[in-house]
């Protein structure tokens, strides 16, 4: 028997490795290893970032077919190694100081990385599933993180019920295409529909739109969305800032790949589902957000309409439209690490805190906080000439020339009325009166914030290594 | 009466469904929920035998093998976030699951 190509699979076989190594490090140390542990584990996914990019391989394709590596994958990989990253170093102080300082954190978020990994990689509806599931297994643990508190364990609960009834009807979906076209291959299921020799048959058509649930739940688009602003708010800050980024990005690369290749051909069945989807996000996530009084929970709903925003590109359905997606996601976890580093900065003398009263005249106790989060606020809402603007420009353009304009304009409105609640954001700390005032930043957060707010406000000065990027990991998916 | 596919399909059909409801219409206990959860996975297994058998090919009934294995996982977890949570609030009832508005 021949072995498989071992060395596609490089980065994942690493991680995996690294997480056990890190573990015993954990288990024989204890709790005293927790910043030794956390280094490492930014270590190793920086070192499987590199590992991803490593080309010594002939084929792409390996174990019989359930895993690809393409340029698309590179992409998303990178996007996800380097948030899990900077969600795992933003945890530390926060942990250190709310006594939540425990060394399996960093190695649940290096597990769930691997599963994301594995869903990005995914050329098999097995592997989608178990990549699915590695992730969601680490997320619900790192949901429930604080055990001590019934919010976060109410958080991790609901997350469980919500998350175990989406990879049901994910796997009913599943196995209806299973059943329906006699294979779990992405590049058979192509096949198959390429050639067009079966219709294609209503218990297809249902199969896919459980598909769709499953995977819009995971991406927390509307309907599927409501759990997320319960865990966004319940969990502790430095675990909403990595749901918030990475397992995004995972979800929808596993979105636009499952639908740009196997069921590429089917676009007539499932695009209005896709527009349907991403309307709905999009109008819920500018609405729901305007009377909130926590950040998180904003952020919850900020991030669904951000990804209604991601899926306008996907129902485009093109290459260009694929690219926008990648482009959005990027520029989307950027923004997202940023604007929670600066959520992580909110702390008091008695604690930490999350409502959005308390930034009250934060541009006078720490103007260059305030600076960066309004310089955040305004891309998050779309104002060029910051990146988020170019995120959604590239979006809208793509599904003009795809002929979806209705798509487009409701896109539009929808960030215009989105824009409310983060104008109202930057008003409170630059016109309201000073509330009690935070302690001073921890440096590791303002470097981090720093850095994004210089992404962010300089990407119309340097786009081309992103677009590039973009251009080639999109072109990948369509070769 | 033979017994063909359509059966299989219907009875996971239905399985699905119970584990559909018994997730939003029960009120008393979050282990209910746990059990509605396996109920669908169950579901999932029947049609992936029931399509590997007709179809004549192996993988429906490898991947029924991996789902069995990710589900004592997933019950595994559950039941422990469940523990935890009970330790907090001294309360297992799906109506008192509302710390948090939504």
């Amino acid at each position: 028997m021949e072995l498989p190509d071992f060395s596609i699979a490089l980065p994942e076989i690493f991680l995996a490795c690294a997480a056990m190594a890190l573990l015993m490090v954990g288990a024989f140390r204890g709790n005293n290893s927790t910043s030794l542990v956390s280094w490492l584990s930014v270590l190793s996914l920086i070192i499987a970032a590199f590992l991803t990019q490593y080309e010594f391989r002939e084929t792409f394709v390996t174990f019989s077919g359930l895993y690809k590596d393409d340029a698309f994958g590179v992409f998303m990989k990178i996007l996800c190694l380097g948030a899990s990253a900077l969600a795992i170093i933003m945890s530390l102080d926060f942990n250190k100081r709310e006594n939540l300082a425990r060394f399996e954190f960093p190695i649940l978020v290096v597990l769930a990385t691997l599963g994301m990994m594995v869903m990005i990689s995914a050329n098999d509806l097995m592997s989608l599933y178990l990549g699915i599931e590695l992730m969601s297994l680490s997320l619900y643990v790192t949901a429930a993180f604080r055990r001590d508190s019934v919010r976060s364990t109410e958080a991790g609960l609901k997350y469980f019920v919500l998350g175990a009834l989406s990879s049901g009807l994910l796997l009913y979906g599943v196995s209806l295409i299973y059943g329906f076209t006699g294979t779990t291959n992405f590049d058979v299921l192509a096949q198959v529909f390429t050639t067009g020799e079966e219709e294609v048959g209503l218990g297809l058509i249902i199969g896919l739109v459980f598909l769709i649930a499953g995977l819009a739940f995971k991406v927390s688009a509307v309907p599927f969305h409501m759990w997320a602003p319960d865990v966004y708010e319940g969990v502790p800050t430095p675990v909403t800032a990595f749901f918030a980024a990475a397992p995004k990005v995972a979800a929808i690369a596993l979105f636009v790949r499952t639908f740009m290749e196997p069921f590429g051909t089917l676009v007539d069945q499932w695009q209005q589902i896709i527009v349907f989807i991403s309307i709905a996000s999009m109008i819920l996530g500018a609405f729901a957000a305007i009377n909130q009084k926590n950040i998180k929970r904003l952020m919850a709903y900020s991030s669904i309409g951000h990804i209604g925003y991601a899926l306008v590109g996907l129902a485009a359905g093109t290459e260009e439209g694929v690219r926008g997606v990648l482009i959005y996601m990027a520029i989307y976890v950027v923004m997202n690490i940023g604007t929670f580093a600066c959520i992580l900065a909110m702390r008091q003398r008695d604690g930490a805190v999350e409502d959005i009263s308390e930034l009250a005249g934060l541009s006078k106790s720490r103007p260059w906080m305030a600076f960066l989060l309004l310089v955040f606020m305004f891309s998050l809402a779309g104002i060029p000439p910051l990146a988020g603007f170019f995120g959604k420009f590239y979006i809208f353009v793509a599904a003009i020339n795809a002929g979806l304009i209705p798509l487009a304009v409701i896109g539009l409105v929808t960030s215009v009325v989105g824009a409310f609640y983060y104008l109202r954001i930057v008003k409170i700390m630059y016109f309201d009166d000073e509330a009690e005032g935070f302690e001073p930043v921890n440096r590791t957060l303002s470097i981090i914030m720093t850095v994004s707010g210089i992404f962010v406000a300089f990407f119309v000065v340097f786009p081309s290594p992103l677009l590039d990027s973009a251009q080639a990991a999109a072109a990948a998916l369509f070769s | 009466m033979e017994i063909g596919l359509a059966h299989y399909l219907t009875v996971s059909a239905i399985l699905l469904t119970l584990g559909i409801f018994g997730i939003f219409l029960n009120r008393k206990n979050v282990i209910v929920i746990l059990m509605s959860v396996e109920l669908m996975l169950l579901a999932v297994n029947i049609n992936l035998v029931a399509f590997s058998s007709f179809l004549g090919d192996l993988v429906g009934q490898v991947f029924a093998l991996f789902i069995l294995t990710v589900a004592a996982g997933e019950a595994a977890i559950g039941l422990a976030i469940l523990v935890v949570y009970f330790r907090n609030r001294g309360t297992i009832a799906v109506e008192d699951i509302h710390h948090m508005k939504g």
